[in-house]
């Protein structure tokens, strides 16, 4: 089976690839600016034709917990949401992550706080990396820059999270979810016919009953479990960071940014090295586990980074923490859906070269 | 010597007319003594073995003084968020079809944080059984007032008893369930007597039979009493269940299958 070409809205190729992924279920709830991926859905009646579950749930909340219950069975399901649904979505995916459940979810980042603006930002990075909902956990997050990517990710998170027991997050924005870009499609995966022994599928006399919980009311064993999602988390951090980097072998000062912001960046790269500066850009995939070593390797080589991001200054800190020192480390943002323009991201550069 | 030698006549199998429900597990209940759980939780599993459908069904336990419901009975589980478990339920069902999937949820649950969920589910038909066990009170956080506490009933958070004029009538979340169309069998029973116990396994029964029909969402409240936060004997609280609980929430079909056009 080949690859198949399509002009695709970023939305559209989430739900196509969730179809072609082979995913048993889709719970969602509309909300701008990402609504396109459960119009997609309903319109290409997968039930049909792979017997994949789609549901307009009555809240985020509660698609959220569907996510969960269908998670739970073992299923490949998943929800896709904006800044504020994904902030009612919290408390489920912190249930999702303490019973150690695999799925997919997908925030289509408009601007905030609050109900702000539908257009494109990259205000949720802590909300994303640090946890999101309470306690101490983590999820796996890619930051698509294409439409391509916001396909091909679909499948790559339900393969990391069934590797790790773990939920996964495609963090993009608006602005990728609503352009048309060419996309090559995978061809159709068949569903899974088998789910992993934790699921709750009904207890056979073969093994004991099987339990999805998150509570342990015990303060020493809960520790033991904390410290075992803090040993989940070292493993991902050591094997899953991936990056990409843009003209950083001869680099002297280096963008960091990811999603939207690297794409404007790359043209960044070129206006300014137009002007005789020699810039680079390091784009990372995944923001959790965020390419912290890269990141410090590179300090040595150049004489400064800027973090450029559509928020005030959220991954910033990760980059800070990863150069720890060795160079100095500033930010540029833009807010309020606005997405900066290549040379404004230069100007700032420039600046911070002469200025500080 | 006398009463060991009594005990062990009693307790020769030829003598035993009452034993442990096969799917109950060894582990000590958590519940209070003269709860209803207990009652509740035996006639479902009773259910679950004499339909043997302990390889099929998934139960989902709520936030509540249930929430270890899990350890108490030998099937599959899932703990869902507070109020959640009809969603939980909708996605386990939709998912695996052919499955026997049930909730159990108090009415802090059920009727205040998780009423969208209750309702949603309902709505859609989803081909689940809701067992809601109503006691008019949160239990496990220490007696404060439910959606279901009745008028004038004290609790900690009413002290005064409850006031409808600031805090709100008692929900009948039943009623509110049997009107809408996407049930199939919606009924209100009680385990405060050993009669109540027979008609409440009946009701699971049906409940537990017509999943297999697909005509949509089983709904069976069982009301039931607290005697450790209604500061009551169980024997007190099971009159008193009897004198106010029930003239407010009558026992009864309100929905059945024959109700449904055809």
């Amino acid at each position: 089976m080949e690859k198949e070409l399509k002009l695709m809205k970023g939305n559209e190729a989430v739900a196509e690839a969730a179809i072609r992924a082979g995913a048993d279920g889709y719970f969602g709830y509309p909300i701008t600016p990402q609504s396109e991926i459960l119009e997609y859905l309903m319109e290409a009646k997968p039930y049909e034709k792979t017997g994949m579950v789609v549901l307009q749930a009555e809240s985020e909340l509660a698609a959220i917990n569907m996510v969960y219950g269908g998670a739970g069975c073992g299923k490949k399901v998943m929800t896709t949401s904006s800044s504020p649904g994904i902030s009612l979505k919290q408390e489920g995916i912190s249930y999702i992550a303490g019973a150690e459940l695999p799925c997919l979810i997908v925030n289509v980042v408009r601007g905030g706080p609050g109900l702000g603006t539908i257009q494109p930002a990259q205000s949720d990075y802590f909300q994303a990396t640090k946890g999101g909902g309470h306690g101490d956990y983590h999820l796996i997050v890619l930051a698509p820059a294409s439409v391509q990517e916001m396909a091909d990710f679909v499948d790559l998170c339900f393969e990391l999270a069934f590797k790790y027991r773990n939920p996964a997050m495609i963090l993009s924005d608006g602005a990728i979810g609503q352009m048309m870009e060419k996309v090559w499609l995978s061809p159709q995966k068949e569903r899974a016919k088998t789910v992993p022994e934790w699921a709750t599928t009904g207890k056979t006399p073969t093994r004991e009953r099987n339990v999805i919980t998150s509570v342990d009311l015990d303060s020493n064993a809960q520790e033991v479990f904390n410290q075992k999602l803090v040993e989940k988390y070292n493993e991902i951090r050591e094997k899953e960071v991936r990056y990409e980097e843009f003209q950083c072998e001869d680099a002297e000062y280096l963008f960091v940014a990811y999603g939207t912001s690297a794409r404007v960046c790359q043209k960044s790269v070129h206006l300014a090295r137009e002007q005789g500066i020699r810039a680079g850009l390091l784009r990372p995939i995944t923001l959790f586990p965020f390419p912290t070593k890269r990141i410090n390797k590179l300090a040595d080589k150049v004489k400064m980074m800027l973090s450029v991001e559509m928020s005030a200054g959220q991954m910033v800190e990760d980059v800070l923490l990863s150069v720890n020192g060795k160079v100095p480390v500033y930010h540029f943002g833009r807010m309020g859906g606005i997405i900066p323009a290549p040379d404004e991201v230069v100007e700032s550069l420039k600046s911070k070269i002469t200025g500080g | 010597m006398a009463q060991a030698t009594g005990i062990k006549e009693i307790i020769k199998p030829e003598n035993l007319v009452y034993k442990k429900t096969k799917l109950m597990t060894d582990n000590v209940l958590s519940y209070c003594p003269g709860c209803g759980h207990g009652t509740a939780h035996r006639i479902i599993a009773e259910i679950i073995d004499e339909e043997g459908l302990q390889s099929e069904s998934i139960g989902i336990c709520p936030v509540g003084c249930s929430v270890f419901l899990y350890n108490y009975m030998d099937i599959d589980w899932q703990e869902a968020a507070h109020g959640r478990a009809p969603a939980v339920a909708t996605a386990i069902k939709r998912l695996m079809p052919e499955k026997f999937v049930f909730t159990y949820q108090g009415d802090g649950d059920l009727a205040a944080i998780g009423t969208a969920e209750t309702i949603h589910s309902c709505n859609r038909g989803e081909n689940i059984l809701i067992v809601f066990i109503n006691n008019g009170i949160y239990g496990m956080t220490g007696g404060q007032m439910a959606p279901t506490t009745l008028p004038g009933m004290k609790s900690s958070t009413s002290p005064y008893g409850r006031d409808v004029s600031t805090m709100g009538n008692p929900l009948k979340m039943t009623d509110i369930i049997a009107t809408l169309p996407g049930t199939c069998y919606v009924t209100r029973q009680s385990v405060h007597t050993p009669a109540n116990v027979r008609k409440t396994k009946k009701a699971i029964r049906k409940a537990v039979q017509y999943q297999k029909l697909n005509k949509g969402t089983c709904f069976v409240e069982i009301v039931s009493n607290c005697p450790s936060n209604w500061k009551m004997s169980p024997v007190q609280s099971n009159k008193w269940l009897e004198e106010n609980m029930l003239p407010y929430y009558p026992l009864g079909d309100m929905k059945t299958p024959a109700d449904q056009p055809a």
